[in-house]
């Protein structure tokens, strides 16, 4: 899909469904998602709250909750593997060793009863043949790149005596500690304070430059999204709708939904990070996001959108490219060529 | 931890001297005493024999003033005579620890041995035909009274080989103390074993849904060690307190069931000598029962503290 790559692109998702067996009915919470990501390359995965970004960073990892939750369709590659083929071993070998993950909530994403050091040194022993010694004083080392002051003091402590900044540091240093191809940090600063977001968020750039690591970065916030992301691709509602090059997206939406995002939020705010202002912007949107599991036929959109009419109701619309590298799921994109934000 | 522990051992002897209070006074209360019993059976009553015999005895002593003399003796290690017996309490209940003991011990383990590990197979295998059945025993055990399991499996054990090992002498070898104890230890342990494996299942359940199993099922662990090195260690945390209270009611079945498989412990002879209201007997008893509990829940709070790093800590 990805044309002005001429590299393969490090992960390549095709045609993902996740899907949901509750009791409310089927949910789909990833409907049809595709999106690949090159070497090195920060990808932002933008949305509301609830429209499936967590769930396909779970799915590429094969760690949907099962159930309810199940992977119904589509493909993984890692590195020309696809993932959703291998079996529950060969794929422990991907998790943790060529792809990792941090999480959203620090406070409580590391285990209670065992120390920092010894959870960091476990994921390296899990693939690679070290001594426990060597492993641990791996961890320290790992610790040390994620900047924590005193890493082998704090490699003995619990998760407990750390403060939410720095169980986040530790996260990320036992994500990157087996040095793999893509890492997916799920809003990894969202539950952080304003000045430790930043810390935390340069941070992982760094490493990602200094690792050559490919990053999912999913978040809320469109100001992350101008500072560290080279593409971004916005959700709503389970799909993809539109998939850019950072720069294009903000100069040029061209789904609706993106438009009214950042509409009144005027782009230089964004890029010198006053995203408040964007953030407010996210609610503003007039009506609600439709529950996954009764979904319009068509698209999910429509009801929200000022240019719907029963095309948009009838079918969902199919991706087209209207500029280089720039993908959009909508009917009337036509109507924003040009518009800007 | 350094304060942690002296805190909860001074709770502990605080809670030894209630107990010793409540022990004492309950048993003054309930009507009746050796001398009322004794004349009793008799058939006659001389007062001024009764009064004689209760000065004898310090029964005429005011109440505070008797459970000064006790708790005294209890420091020095005296205390006192059986009514009944006329021998040194001591001499009465020591004999009979042993047996009591190796019983309860069996019980716990199996209780713990059984209990845990269909718990764990139960949560982990949520909703599967193991977990169903393992539900049904479990609330089974739960609901059968041990004395009622014991005599059923007394009639089992009879029914089908026409025999089963009872206490007659004390056990020659350890095989034969096995052996003699595993029915009665799996009457009364059943119970616990249901409680335990009830609270493993949900405790498990619980912290498999916690975020730090995600974490670890995401740097590549496998089933095994996200269920045992990550999940279990968690999931103990209340098991082991409850494990603790299960000891109080450990000896509450055991009351039973040593009169019903005829085992001479500490737990049938309490209930004889309430019967004869044989007061050294009985409150020395339930006192160094109190003992037990009481000690057995230090240790696990003991236990907790090695399992949690946080109330380690936190001091
Ligand atoms: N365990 C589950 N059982 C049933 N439905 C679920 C489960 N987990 C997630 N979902 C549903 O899947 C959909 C997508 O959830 P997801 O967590 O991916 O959202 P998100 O975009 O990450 O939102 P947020 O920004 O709040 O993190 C939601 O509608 C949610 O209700
Ligand atoms: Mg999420």
């Amino acid at each position: 899909m990805d044309t002005h790559d001429p590299m393969p692109p490090v992960l390549d998702v095709a045609g993902l469904r996740t899907m949901f067996f509750t009791r409310q009915g089927l949910l789909r919470a990833v409907d049809d998602v595709s999106f690949s990501v090159a070497r090195g390359e920060v990808l932002a995965v933008v949305g509301e709250s609830g429209c499936g970004k967590s769930i396909t960073a779970l799915s590429i990892m094969r760690l949907v909750p099962s159930p309810p939750g199940r992977i119904v369709g589509g493909s993984v590659t890692l590195d020309g593997r696809d993932l959703l083929k291998l079996d529950e071993a060969q794929m422990r070998g991907v998790r943790g060793n060529e792809m990792s993950m941090i999480f959203q909530e620090p406070m409580t994403s590391l285990n209670p009863v065992l120390t920092v050091g010894s959870q960091i040194s476990e994921a390296i022993r899990l693939h690679q043949d070290l001594s426990r010694a060597a492993a641990a004083d791996k961890a320290v080392e790992m610790l040390r790149r994620v900047k924590i002051p005193e890493p082998a003091q704090r490699a003995r402590e619990f998760p407990h005596q750390l403060s939410g900044g720095m169980r986040q540091r530790a996260m990320i240093a036992m994500a990157l500690a087996c040095n793999p191809k893509v890492l997916i940090a799920d809003e990894p600063t969202t539950a952080l304070d304003v000045t430790i977001q930043a810390q935390i968020l340069e941070l992982i750039l760094r490493l990602q430059q200094d690792l050559g690591t490919a990053v999912i970065l999913i978040t809320h916030d469109l100001g992350v999204v101008a500072e560290t992301a080279q593409r971004v691709i916005v959700m709503y509602a389970g799909r993809k709708i539109e998939e850019a090059d950072v720069g294009a997206l903000f100069a040029e939406p061209l789904h609706p939904y993106t438009h009214g995002l950042l509409a009144s939020v005027p782009r230089l705010a964004i890029m010198s990070g006053q995203v408040q202002a964007a953030q407010e912007r996210l609610q503003e949107i007039p009506g609600m996001v439709p529950p996954l599991t009764n979904l319009p036929t068509g698209c999910a959109f429509a009801p929200r959108c000022r240019f719907a009419d029963a095309q948009c109701r009838a079918a969902f619309p199919p991706y087209t490219q209207p500029r280089r590298g720039h993908w959009v799921a909508c009917w009337h994109s036509e109507r924003l060529y040009g518009a800007g934000a | 931890m350094g304060a942690y522990l002296v805190r909860r051992f001074g709770l502990m002897l605080l809670t030894l001297f209630g107990i010793s209070v409540i022990i004492f006074v309950l048993l003054r209360v309930v009507p009746g005493n050796i001398v009322d019993i004794l004349f009793d059976s008799a058939g006659m009553v001389n007062p001024a024999e009764k009064v004689k015999i209760e000065k004898e005895l310090g029964l005429d002593l005011p109440i505070p003033q008797q459970y000064a003399a006790w708790i005294g003796g209890l420091v020095h290690g005296d205390l006192g005579y059986s009514y009944v017996s006329e021998k040194p309490a001591i001499a009465e209940i020591a004999p009979r620890i042993p047996v009591t003991a190796k019983l309860a011990a069996m019980a716990l383990a199996f209780s713990v041995l059984i209990g845990v590990p269909f718990g764990v197979i139960s949560a982990v295998r949520q909703n599967s035909a193991a977990d169903y059945v393992l539900r049904v025993l479990s609330l089974s055990g739960l609901s059968l009274p041990s004395f009622w399991l014991g005599l059923l499996m007394l009639m089992g054990f009879v029914a089908w080989f026409g025999d089963m090992p009872i206490y007659t002498e004390p056990p020659a070898t350890l095989w034969d103390e096995l052996l003699l104890y595993a029915a009665p230890a799996a009457a009364v342990g059943f119970r616990s074993s249901a409680l335990v494996m009830r609270l493993t299942r949900s405790s498990m359940l619980e912290v498999l849904r916690q975020d730090y199993i995600r974490t670890a099922r995401s740097k590549g662990a496998s089933a095994s060690s996200v269920n045992y090195h990550h999940a279990l260690r968690n999931a103990m945390l209340p098991v082991v307190t409850v494990i603790g209270l299960e000891a109080a009611f450990l000896i509450g079945g055991l009351i039973v069931t040593e009169t019903v498989f005829n085992i001479p412990g500490v737990a049938r002879f309490l209930v004889e000598a309430i019967r004869t209201r044989d007061y050294p007997i009985v409150q020395n008893l339930v006192m160094f029962i109190a003992v037990v509990v009481v000690v057995v829940n230090f240790i696990v709070d003991m236990l907790y503290a090695v399992l949690d790093p946080r109330i380690r800590y936190s001091g």
